[in-house]
């Protein structure tokens, strides 16, 4: 066993070396496969593909629910006297101007929408995760009287207005998301792509 | 007596060969041809998708094949589907079908996998009139098949013509042809082109993945020699302790 | 600094735990011969492709569903919509055939260097017993696709079972849980081939290497190292530590598997219908048996001998004899320590009747396995038969041709 030549410490070394490198090259390359396998699939990336909604039979003071990446969505035709509380509800939000990114930029105003009569919003709770009740009418008995319409979530009292903004002292952190949408014509929207220019 | 069982044994190879299958004709396919498959699946979304379904294959992507979205919905899509994403079923109703052809059209998916690229080319290529059956029309590849000749428009009426031969030794052989007794609206050659895209688009549609995979094995060997040589290298260095 | 620090980790972890002791004693202060050649490179390779297949099996796992109406949709699931499902797909098709290349070729090192040998026996048990949960695993795992190869090659096996006189039938239908091979039949299988063997073979596996590591390994020319060690230090004189020679050694072997492993995934993963049968595209129909039913490669020489047994002997019916035989041509294997009487271990050694009855026998086992894969007929049934009996006479007559053999004298030290 004994070696007559002195061993090439140098080589050892840098061979070494170079083999730990593309080794180290081949691991990654094989875990890049199975761990891309954990994205979402094809299949369901066609379920979660944008959902066409036809808005037109959609009442006036009316809400539509559909479905969108298995989540509810929904649509709420808002009559005048809706969008004029609006405004009139600032010192009672926690964010009023909407500064946490839940709508896209194109939705960063007072309606939270693109056009101020149709309000679309992704119908979960932010606090955890239930979906809250449609409350458009002024002052019910269970509300009290300074209710000026909008969303209740029942399990844990959360309360949003007609723009899904969070209202002050309840359990849900921020506002209602709203999803990214477009019109394809003035009585279609899409649920999930962003307008062209935007 | 190893003698004898060796000369029994070497008659093994031979039996091998005994098959009473049909011949098949070799289609001539090209995966990387992308204008082929692309008039493979047109000719399969027109004539095919009305009975059979290709449940596993998603519209979207053909996109493979160099066609974008929207070439996709305005062309391809008029069966069930409603969004690209979907997959190539059809409306026809599994029970409505075993009352018209006896069985379901079954789904083609993977049938280049099952049943291979020459069995289909040939198949296609093989109806004949035959008052007989049920349809009106049989195949020399898969006998009393329950599928009438869909593309007959195209090829045209064939008939089997049987002739009886007698060879050297005296012994009777039938030899049965298919001719075409009425042409259709391609000629032959049209025809077996058609067929090849068609057939060619069956085996893309089989494993879309199948191009992209024989190209990223050729990364890989490579990668894999260089790493090979390297180790043997590593291995050689260390062992000159123990030579 | 950094080094002090992580010597001070390797301490503390030393004091509660046999870390270094563990890696002197398995790996930097493990002696094996240093004449191990080609043969010796299957053990590695083995357990590398079983990590491979666990690994592959857990991300296909993520995908599959084993629900009868909805197994075969969700496999071509994964070779459709799930990023890179198709490649961990073929690594596992692929790297189950070649576990059984790799296994076949590592127990043919055993028949020719007598590995099986004292003190080796509970080694070679260990091994027959790993090769019979692979064998189980893949009958369990190829049922899974839910083809028509899958639900008839398990009909026709589980059927076997059948055969068996007085509690065949209540056996049969309790494997399946159903009166045919049905979706109970499918989930239960899914468990046993997922969690069940796996754990069993991992098990296995560790008692196997124990086993080795108590004996030390046997080399080609199958004497023991352990006779001739240094006065001084006590290690074997042919002796060199597992790691760094070995390890280094052995990652030459994984190349050149992967190499071949890949061309195989990447360029032909059916194998002519070998790896992945052309049937099995079919979805399985209940109602409708293949022309051709075959077992995968590896099971054909088994499936040969069970086929051959076409005689009714006494009042036991031939089927009965068939599965019987198939039986005693798998668990003969574990009797080999004991059948073989040579007064040396390594085929470099031994006489030329032992010699001709290895090339005869090899020869003879990929004759079963090829007749296995063929329809049968007349003549393919008297070459079975004739194949089986040479297969049966290897075992049978060995404890005397290995004793009649002239043996030539096995050297004091290894040679390469």
């Amino acid at each position: 066993m004994a070696d007559n030549n002195k061993v090439d410490c140098g080589k050892r070394r840098f061979l070494i070396a170079t083999t730990t490198a593309v080794g180290t090259v081949a691991t990654a390359a094989t875990a890049v496969p199975f761990v891309a396998s954990m994205m979402p699939s094809q299949r369901a990336l066609a379920i979660g593909a944008p959902v066409e909604v036809d808005i037109s039979k959609v009442e006036s003071g009316m809400k539509l629910d559909v479905e969108w990446q298995s989540k509810p969505v929904w649509i709420v035709n808002r009559t005048k006297e809706m969008l004029a509380t609006l405004p009139t509800l600032r010192e009672q939000l926690v964010d009023p101007n909407s500064s946490v990114p839940q709508q896209p930029s194109y939705c960063r105003n007072v309606t939270r929408s693109i056009k101020p009569e149709y309000f679309v919003a992704v119908g979960i709770c932010t606090h955890l995760g239930c979906v809250p009740t449609f409350r458009p009418e002024p002052g019910p008995p269970d509300l009290g009287p300074n209710w000026p319409g909008g969303f209740f979530c029942p399990c844990h009292g959360s309360r949003f207005d007609l723009a899904g903004r969070v209202f002050k002292d309840v359990p849900a952190p921020s506002n209602l998301v709203v999803p990214s949408y477009r019109y394809l014509s003035d009585t279609k929207i899409l649920i999930g792509e962003n307008p062209k220019d935007a | 007596m190893v003698k004898n069982l060796l000369l029994a044994l070497s008659w093994v190879p031979l039996m091998a060969f005994s098959s009473e299958e049909i011949k098949l004709d070799t289609a001539p396919l090209n995966l990387y041809d992308k204008i082929s498959l692309q008039r493979g699946v047109h000719i399969f979304v027109n004539y095919c998708l009305t009975c059979h379904n290709a449940a596993y294959m998603r519209y979207n992507r053909l996109e493979d094949l160099g066609l974008t979205d929207q070439q996709i919905k305005d062309n391809l899509m008029f069966a069930v589907a409603k969004r690209v994403g979907d997959t190539m079923t059809v409306a026809m109703d599994k029970n409505d079908a075993k009352d018209w052809f006896g069985t379901t059209p079954p789904d083609l998916s993977v049938i280049a996998r099952s049943r291979g690229a020459d069995w289909l080319y040939t198949y296609l290529r093989s109806f004949y009139r035959d008052d007989a059956t049920h349809t009106g029309w049989n195949n020399t590849v898969f006998p009393r098949v329950g599928m009438p000749h869909v593309l007959h428009e195209l090829q045209g009426t064939q008939v089997l013509k049987t002739e009886t031969e007698t060879d050297v030794q005296g012994h009777k052989h039938e030899l049965q042809n298919l001719v075409l007794e009425t042409p259709g609206t391609l000629t032959p050659v049209q025809y077996d082109m058609m067929v090849t895209d068609l057939v060619n688009y069956l085996v893309y549609m089989a494993e879309p993945a199948k191009t992209f995979r024989i190209k990223l094995g050729i990364y890989v060997l490579f990668f894999l020699a260089i790493a090979f040589v390297l180790t043997y290298m590593l291995k050689i260095e260390f062992w000159k302790d123990v030579h | 600094m950094m080094t002090e620090k992580l010597n001070a980790l390797l301490g503390w972890i030393d004091e509660r735990f046999p870390l270094t002791a563990t890696w002197k004693s398995q790996l930097a202060e493990y002696y094996a011969p240093k004449n191990f050649n080609f043969w010796y490179y299957f053990g590695s390779l083995a357990l590398l492709v079983l990590v491979m297949q666990i690994v592959t099996g857990i991300f296909l796992t993520m995908h599959y569903k084993p629900d009868a109406s909805l197994a075969f949709g969700s496999v071509e699931y994964i070779m459709r919509d799930v990023p890179w499902g198709w490649l961990i797909r073929y690594m596992h098709s692929v790297g189950a055939s070649m576990f059984f290349v790799v296994v076949y070729l590592h127990m043919f090192r055993g028949m020719l260097y007598g590995s099986y040998r004292k003190p080796r026996e509970l080694l070679w048990i260990f091994g027959m017993l790993i090769y019979l949960c692979l064998m189980a695993e893949a009958f369990f795992g190829y049922l899974l696709p839910w083809g028509q190869m899958s639900f008839w090659g398990a009909q026709v096996i589980v059927n076997l079972f059948d055969a068996i006189p007085v509690i065949g039938p209540d056996l049969a239908l309790w494997i399946r849980g159903d009166y045919a091979i049905s979706d109970a039949t499918l989930n239960r299988f899914f468990a046993f081939h997922v969690i069940a063997v796996p754990l069993l073979l991992l098990g296995l596996v560790a008692a196997h290497v124990i086993a080795l590591h108590e004996v030390g390994s046997n080399n080609p020319d199958g004497i023991e190292i352990k006779k001739h060690k240094d006065p001084k230090t006590r290690i074997p004189l042919d002796g060199i530590p597992f790691h760094p020679y070995y390890t280094v050694k052995d990652m030459v072997g994984v190349m050149a598997f992967l190499i071949v492993f890949s061309i195989i995934v990447f360029f032909i993963p059916e194998m002519g219908g070998y790896f992945l049968e052309q049937n099995n595209f079919i979805p399985a129909d209940s109602l409708r048996t293949p022309v051709h039913i075959a077992p995968l490669w590896f099971f054909t020489p088994f499936y040969s001998i069970l086929r051959a047994n076409t005689f009714n002997f006494f009042w036991i019916p031939g089927k009965l004899w068939g599965v019987l035989f198939m039986a005693l041509a798998v668990l003969i294997y574990f009797f080999l320590p004991w059948l073989d009487r040579s007064p040396v271990k390594s085929i470099r050694y031994r006489g030329p009747i032992y010699k001709t009855a290895l090339t005869l026998f090899v020869i003879n086992f990929l004759i079963l396995g090829y007749l296995g894969t063929k329809p049968v007929d007349p003549v393919r049934t008297v070459v079975a038969q004739i194949t089986t009996v040479i297969y049966f006479l290897f075992f049978i007559l060995m404890p005397w041709y290995t004793k009649l053999d002239k043996t030539r004298a096995e050297p004091e030290r290894v040679r390469w």
